[in-house]
C-alpha cells in the first residue's frame, strides 16, 4: 500500500471493465480515466449499469473482467486501501434512524480512523449547516437534511475521490438546489467526483465532463466546454433511443 | 469436439444401461435370499448405493462451491447446482427406501437413528441451498448464496451425525465386513452402476443449465 | 490487532446503542418468547412428573425461534437506510462485520434469555440457582449467532427475508439443539459433569468450527 499519489496520472481509471453472469452482461468493457480534481457526470436511463459500475468502483460488488485502479490502488487487491480514499453518497443515507446526527458521524469516524473525531464532526457538520441538529436523532430529518448528513459522513475521513450515485433522488428542487451548492464546494476543494444521475440539467450544471452510459457500454463522452445544454439532451436522447 | 463428446456420452449410456440390467438380475435372481430379514432386505442393494451417490453428490457441491467462490467461474456454479438437485432426487429415493426396509424390520416407518436423521437433514439444508436461489433478487448472487449453503451444509454433516448418534441409534451398521461373497458382489456392481447413472445425469443435467443458460445469453442479445 | 477489535467493538456498541433506544427488538422477542412458553405449558399439560421431560425442549425451542426472530432484525436494520452499504465501504475487512454483528446478536440473544430464564423455572417450578444451565445457554446461543448472522446477513439479501432465514438456519443448528437440550435435561435431573461433557463437546466443536467458517464466508454473502 503506497500512500504517495502524486505520480499518479487518473484518480480513477477502469480498463475493460466488465461484470456478468452466466453470458448476461451489466456492465460490457467499460473504460474510463478520471483525472484528479475533475467532476464527471455519467448519465443514463435505469437499468443502464450506472449503479452497478458504481457498486464495482467501490469495492462492493465484484467485476468479472478489467482493471480497475482508484488513486492508484487496485480495487482487487487492495479494497481497503481503495476504501480509505473514496466517500460515497447514494440515495440511501448510510445512516441511522435511532442514533443521533452526532453518534451516526461519531460511529463512521471511528471506523476510518478519523484523527481528532470531535473537531472534524464539528467541521463537516458546520459545512453541511446542520450544527443545530447534531443531537437530534436522524429518524426526524427531513429528506433533504438526511442527504446533507450524509455528505458530511461523506467527507468524513477527507477522501480525495467522492462517488456519488444518484445523490438527487426523492429530493425537492430546493433540497436540489442546496446539494449542488454543497457539490460545488466539494468540487471547488480539489476532489475528484464521480456523479451518476439521470436529471441531466442538473448533472450538467455540475459537471466538467459528461458520459451516456446505456446498457452498460459507455456510449458517448466529452467535455463540457464544447457543449450547450440543447445539444447535449439532443445527444443523450439519440444516444438512449438508437440502442433501446 | 461435438462428435467426440456425444461418443463418450453414448459409451456412458450403454456401459450404464449393461450395468444396470446385470445389477437388477444379480439383486432380484442371483443374490440369494438373506435369512433373517427374508426378501425385503433385497432392498439393500438400492438403498445403499443410492445412499452413496446422494453423499457423492453432495461432496461434488461442497468442492464446486468452493471452487466457485474462489474463482468465481460460472461453470462450477453449474457443476454445483446440478449435482444438488441429482443429490436431492436421490436423498429422496434414500428416504423412501429405507423405510420400505425398517417397517418389516424394526415394526415401524420411521425412528430417529442417526444415519436416518442424518439424511433427512440434509436432504432439508439441500432443499434450501435449491430454494435460495430462486430468493435472490440476482442470479449470481443466488449462486453464492447457494454456495456457502453447500459448503456450511456440507461441514456441518458429521456434526449433525456424531450428535445424533450420541442422542440415540438403531440402523444397522455397515454390513460390509460380514456380507457373503455373492451379497458383497452384487453390492459392489450395484455401487458402480449407481455412480455411472450418476455421471450420466450430471452430465445431461449440466448440459441441460448451459443450453438454458445460453438461451438467455442469446435472448439478451436480441433484446438489445 | 487491537485496532481490529477496536473496529469490531465499535459496530457492536452502535447496535447496542441504536437498540437502547428503541428496545424495539429486545421487547418484541421477549414478549414472544415469554408468549411460547405459556403456549407449550398447555401444549403439554406439564404437570410435576412430565416437567422434567418437557422442559429442556420447551426451553431450547424457545430460545431457538426467539433467536430466528431476533437475528432476522439485526440485518433487516442494517439494510433500511443502506447502512450495510455503509459499513462495507468503512476500510476494515469483512469479517470485522462479521464479528461485531455476531456480538451483537449474542449478546442481544443473552440479555434476552437472562431475563426468559427466571420466569421459565419460575413457571416451570424448578430451582432458581443452576450456574450450568448458564454455560450450557451461553455455548448454545453462541452457536446459534455463529451461523445466525451469516444466515441473517445472507436472508436480508434476498426477497424472502423473514422466510428465508428459518428454512437455511434450523437444518444448520440442529447439532445445537440437540447438544443443548440433552444437556440441560442432565443438569434438570441431576446428571454428573461427565455425563454432561460429550454433549458440551458438541457444542463447542460447533462453536469454534462455524465461528469460523462463517468469518471466512461472510464476505460472500454481503457483497453485492
Amino acid at each position: 500500500m503506497s500512500d504517495d499519489i502524486n505520480d499518479i496520472k487518473y484518480a480513477i481509471e477502469a480498463k475493460g471493465l466488465s461484470k456478468s453472469f452466466g453470458g448476461l452482461f451489466a456492465l460490457k468493457g467499460i473504460d474510463l480515466s478520471i483525472n484528479e480534481g475533475e467532476c464527471v457526470a455519467l448519465f443514463g436511463p435505469n437499468g443502464a449499469g450506472k449503479t452497478t459500475l458504481i457498486k464495482v468502483l467501490t469495492t462492493l460488488s465484484r467485476p468479472a473482467n478489467g482493471k480497475v485502479l482508484i488513486a492508484g490502488e487496485d480495487i482487487k487487491k487492495n479494497a481497503v486501501a481503495v476504501r480509505r480514499r473514496i466517500g460515497v453518497v447514494s440515495h440511501q443515507t448510510f445512516l441511522y434512524d435511532n442514533l443521533t446526527a452526532y453518534e451516526n458521524l461519531k460511529f463512521y469516524g471511528k471506523m476510518y480512523d478519523v484523527p481528532d473525531l470531535e473537531q472534524r464532526i464539528v467541521d463537516v457538520i458546520t459545512k453541511v449547516g446542520l450544527e443545530s441538529r447534531l443531537r437530534d436523532r436522524v429518524g426526524i430529518f427531513s429528506r433533504g437534511m438526511q442527504q446533507r448528513l450524509s455528505i458530511a459522513r461523506a467527507i468524513l475521513h477527507d477522501p480525495p475521490i467522492m462517488l456519488l450515485d444518484e445523490p438527487e433522488t426523492g429530493l425537492d428542487e430546493q433540497a436540489r438546489s442546496t446539494l449542488s451548492e454543497l457539490l460545488k464546494t466539494l468540487v471547488a476543494g480539489n476532489r475528484t467526483v464521480l456523479l451518476t444521475t439521470h436529471n441531466l440539467e442538473w448533472g450538467f450544471a455540475l459537471a466538467d465532463r459528461l458520459a451516456i452510459l446505456v446498457k452498460g457500454k459507455i456510449v458517448y463522452e466529452d467535455s463540457k466546454q464544447s457543449l450547450d445544454m440543447t445539444t447535449f439532451r439532443e445527444t443523450y436522447n439519440r444516444c438512449v433511443g438508437a440502442r433501446s | 469436439m461435438k462428435i467426440r463428446g456425444s461418443l463418450r456420452n453414448n459409451t456412458l449410456l450403454g456401459l450404464g444401461f449393461a450395468l444396470m440390467m446385470i445389477s437388477l438380475y444379480l439383486m432380484f435372481i442371483y443374490v440369494p435370499t438373506e435369512k433373517g430379514m427374508g426378501i425385503i432386505q433385497r432392498i439393500f442393494y438400492f438403498h445403499v448405493p443410492l445412499a452413496w451417490v446422494a453423499f457423492l453428490a453432495f461432496f461434488v457441491v461442497f468442492i464446486t462451491s468452493i471452487l466457485y467462490l474462489w474463482k468465481r467461474d460460472t461453470k462450477w456454479d453449474t457443476l454445483a447446482h446440478a449435482s444438488a438437485e441429482i443429490g436431492v432426487v436421490f436423498t429422496t429415493l434414500v428416504l423412501i427406501t429405507g423405510p420400505i426396509w425398517a417397517r418389516p424390520e424394526w415394526g415401524s416407518w420411521w425412528t430417529w437413528d442417526a444415519r436416518l436423521t442424518s439424511s433427512l437433514i440434509l436432504w432439508l439444508t439441500y432443499i434450501a441451498y435449491l430454494l435460495v436461489r430462486s430468493f435472490a433478487e440476482e442470479e449470481e448472487k443466488g449462486a453464492r448464496f447457494a454456495a456457502v449453503i453447500g459448503i456450511v451444509g456440507f461441514i456441518n454433516v458429521p456434526i449433525v451425525y456424531l450428535s445424533v448418534n450420541l442422542w440415540r441409534t438403531q440402523h444397522p451398521p455397515e454390513l460390509v465386513s460380514d456380507l457373503e461373497g455373492s451379497m458383497l458382489l452384487t453390492l459392489l456392481v450395484s455401487i458402480t452402476t449407481f455412480t455411472i447413472l450418476y455421471c450420466l445425469l450430471i452430465m445431461r443435467n449440466v448440459s441441460l443449465k448451459s443450453g438454458i443458460a445460453e438461451v438467455k445469453r442469446l435472448r439478451g442479445l436480441l433484446e438489445e | 490487532m487491537i485496532n481490529y477489535l477496536g473496529k469490531v467493538m465499535t459496530i457492536f456498541f452502535k447496535d447496542l446503542l441504536s437498540e437502547f433506544r428503541t428496545k424495539a427488538v429486545a421487547s418484541s422477542v421477549l414478549l414472544f418468547a415469554i408468549l411460547v412458553i405459556i403456549i407449550f405449558n398447555f401444549a403439554f399439560e406439564s404437570d410435576s412428573d412430565t416437567i422434567g421431560l418437557v422442559a429442556p425442549g420447551v426451553l431450547w425451542v424457545t430460545f431457538t425461534f426467539a433467536g430466528v426472530l431476533s437475528m432476522n432484525r439485526t440485518f433487516v436494520v442494517e439494510k433500511e437506510k443502506g447502512c450495510l452499504e455503509g459499513l462495507m465501504l468503512c476500510p476494515v475487512s469483512r469479517d470485522v462485520l462479521y464479528w461485531g454483528k455476531m456480538i451483537s446478536s449474542l449478546v442481544l440473544m443473552l440479555i434476552i434469555e437472562a431475563v426468559v430464564f427466571p420466569i421459565f423455572l419460575i413457571l416451570f417450578d424448578l430451582p432458581l440457582w443452576m450456574p450450568r444451565l448458564a454455560i450450557v445457554a451461553l455455548l448454545g446461543t453462541l452457536g446459534f449467532a455463529s451461523v445466525g448472522t451469516l444466515f441473517s446477513a445472507l436472508a436480508a439479501n434476498t426477497k424472502a427475508r423473514d422466510m428465508a432465514l428459518p428454512i437455511i438456519f434450523f437444518p444448520v443448528v440442529v447439532p445445537v439443539i440437540i447438544a443443548a437440550v440433552k444437556a440441560t435435561d442432565l443438569i434438570l435431573n441431576s446428571g454428573t459433569w461427565h455425563e454432561m461433557s460429550s454433549w458440551l463437546e458438541i457444542l463447542i466443536a460447533f462453536d469454534v468450527i462455524f465461528l469460523v467458517v462463517s468469518a471466512l464466508v461472510f464476505e460472500f454473502v454481503i457483497e453485492e
